[in-house]
């Protein structure tokens, strides 16, 4: 790209075409830059926005959505500017520095197919609005079929209307759980309970403190009441203070266990109680993607999200992010913060009102941002719910006890010597599942705001066939550096 | 009792006319509708549950349904390794579940 520049535009790439990355574009095109737009999925939108495809077109997809109109507005600006190439089934899948700047590595075509083209892309100015996914605790019999992440209920219903299953019962903790019931409700299902491990105080510590902050937050305020009706039309209970700590069937779910908690989320003894249903959504926050903000270099925070200054700008020149890769504040955030991240990736001026604007709904995000980690944050009791058999990695079935047992053999700590020798984070996620949760567990909870991101790095974004880095062209193949396999945690390719 | 696809009936988003496809796992049709993934066919003909794990040999399926956790692997007409929930479904795909013997 910037080998082949005629001119004093800037090239632009959006990596991620959710709420934040479709703002980002935008805005960089309007500010006078060439954008390339990626997105590994098929179709534009995010998980936020994650929507039919054009093959099954629906009178009132509307319905399952907020802020459908938005989405139209931005997908229909950006095809239709002349500056804007939107590259779908791009997966970018590693990110060298180099002294002139940032090169990404992407294979565009269908996932995880053979013979995909690659396309080796150095922009000027790098915005990466690469988003979050599903952090689920482990828990007895959560590798059983049937079991989910609440973002895969929602994905299904909106992407594929599929419903996970007859009875469902939705666990964990935050206010996502809410718009994943009502997905599941519009799919049909009977959600039999909401299970939500924070307690009452917990909850209003974190909602009801200085209450007035969340007035300009009515947006949000008034999404979230759509979902309080539909749990009340559809009379689903809701219990603060309590979790699924079990997962019982033959070889798929058949029913749950639900225990109170305590305000660490120990669950209380005596309290549980077995509940029939043959699908559980569970989900206890997100975790940001943060694969190629760490192979830029980009500084992160003690909670290990993208340190961004108020223009989101990151640690490194070149390169801002927007989105919850940078906090997890929804969509309205996303929408501003991309919007400015754009703006100023482009050269343009940050300073206006629009920006200003777009500053101030970033502010009000980070506000709630704050509350859901207040009210909904992981709390350490939770490890009382594991047995020695409970699996901790689902890839390779490394189970509680045995890197407890490892732990004690080895007297080690630290991550990756644990890793290699329980096998637990070595497969094909990649550690995505169970990263951090090992490193809870192996730091204890107390510590896990201070955790080097050691689990989070991958060089390798996505395993690559051997076939696919074979065809490459020599420039684009990874550095030694990145091929480590003690580093990607597992073999780069399949 | 198990996953469903939502009949067009009854679906309130009044989805248009359905394009059915087949495709043929371990050798028996599943029928699911165009545009839809090889996961959104499996679990909306109320299969839940395919691959088989490497070292228990325990039987999984879809769980993040968005591409990250790599539970739901399949064979794709001979090729290994692809996330089912992410794959779309073409006509006459040939799906072979995956099991010990092989994954990466």
């Amino acid at each position: 790209m910037s080998g082949t520049r005629r001119d004093a535009t800037r090239d632009v790439v959006v990596v991620g075409a959710g709420p934040a990355g479709l703002a980002a574009a935008r805005a960089a095109a309007t500010a006078g830059a060439r954008v390339t737009l990626l997105d590994a999925a098929d179709g534009l939108g995010g998980q936020y926005w994650r929507h039919l495809p054009a093959e099954r077109p629906a009178d009132r997809e509307g319905l399952l959505h907020h802020r459908w109109a938005t989405y139209g507005e931005l997908d229909d600006a950006l095809r239709a500017h002349p500056d804007v190439t939107v590259l779908p089934s791009a997966q970018v899948w590693s990110l060298e520095r180099l002294d002139s700047g940032i090169r990404l590595n992407v294979l565009v075509g269908e996932p995880d197919g053979a013979g995909r083209e690659a396309l080796v892309l150095e922009p000027d100015a790098l915005v990466l609005a690469t988003g979050a996914h599903d952090r689920t605790l482990p828990f007895p019999g959560w590798q059983l079929p049937g079991v989910y992440s609440a973002g895969a209920a929602q994905a299904l219903a909106k992407g594929e209307r599929v419903a996970v299953g007859w009875r469902v019962v939705v666990a964990g903790a935050g206010p996502f759980l809410l718009p994943v019931v009502s997905s599941l409700l519009q799919t049909g299902a009977d959600v039999v309970g909401v299970h939500e491990a924070s307690r009452l105080g917990s909850l209003a510590r974190g909602w009801l403190n200085r209450p007035w902050e969340l007035v300009g937050a009515a947006g949000k305020a008034g999404e979230l009441a759509g979902y309080v009706r539909d749990l009340v039309r559809h009379r689903v209970p809701w219990r603060p203070g309590e979790a699924v700590v079990a997962a019982h069937g033959d070889g798929r779910v058949e029913a749950v266990t639900v225990a109170r908690l305590d305000e660490r989320w120990a669950p209380v003894a005596g309290t549980e109680r077995r509940i029939e249903a043959d699908a559980v959504c569970v989900s206890h926050g997100f975790t940001p993607r943060l694969e190629l903000a760490i192979a830029a270099g980009c500084d992160l925070t003690p909670d290990r999200f993208v340190v961004v200054d108020e223009t989101q700008a990151t640690s490194v020149p070149g390169v801002w992010a927007a989105g919850e890769v940078t906090g997890i504040g929804g969509a309205d955030a996303a929408l501003a913060e991309g919007a400015v991240a754009g703006t100023a990736a482009a050269g343009g001026d940050t300073c206006t009102g629009a920006a200003r604007a777009a500053g101030r709904a970033r502010t009000r995000a980070r506000g709630f941002a704050a509350r859901i980690k207040a009210a909904h944050g992981i709390r350490g009791g939770w490890t009382g719910w594991l047995r020695d058999d409970t699996v901790v990695c689902r890839c390779e079935e490394t189970t509680y006890g045995r890197v407890r047992e490892v732990v004690e053999l080895t007297g080690s700590h630290e991550p990756r010597s644990v890793k290699l020798t329980s096998r637990a984070g070595l497969g094909p996620c990649q550690a995505r599942m169970c990263g951090r949760t090992l490193q809870e567990l192996l730091d204890g909870p107390e510590a896990t705001d201070v955790a080097p991101p050691t689990v989070d790095r991958r060089p390798f974004v996505v395993p690559v066939r051997l076939g696919d880095l074979a065809a490459l062209p020599s420039t684009s193949r990874p550095s030694a550096s990145a091929s480590n396999p003690e580093e990607t945690g597992h073999e780069p390719a399949f | 009792m198990t996953s469903y696809r939502v009949p067009a009936e009854r679906d309130p988003v009044r989805p248009g006319a359905d394009r059915p496809l087949t495709i043929l796992v371990d050798g028996e049709p599943v029928t699911g509708t165009a545009g839809q993934t090889i996961a959104g066919v499996l679990l909306g003909a109320g299969r839940r549950e395919w691959r088989t794990t490497t070292t228990g040999g325990a039987p999984r399926g879809v769980f993040c349904g968005i591409g990250v956790c790599f539970d739901c692997l399949v064979e794709v007409n001979g090729l290994r390794d692809v996330r089912a929930c992410l794959r779309r479904a073409q006509d006459g795909d040939v799906v072979t579940p995956q099991g010990p013997e092989a994954t990466a």
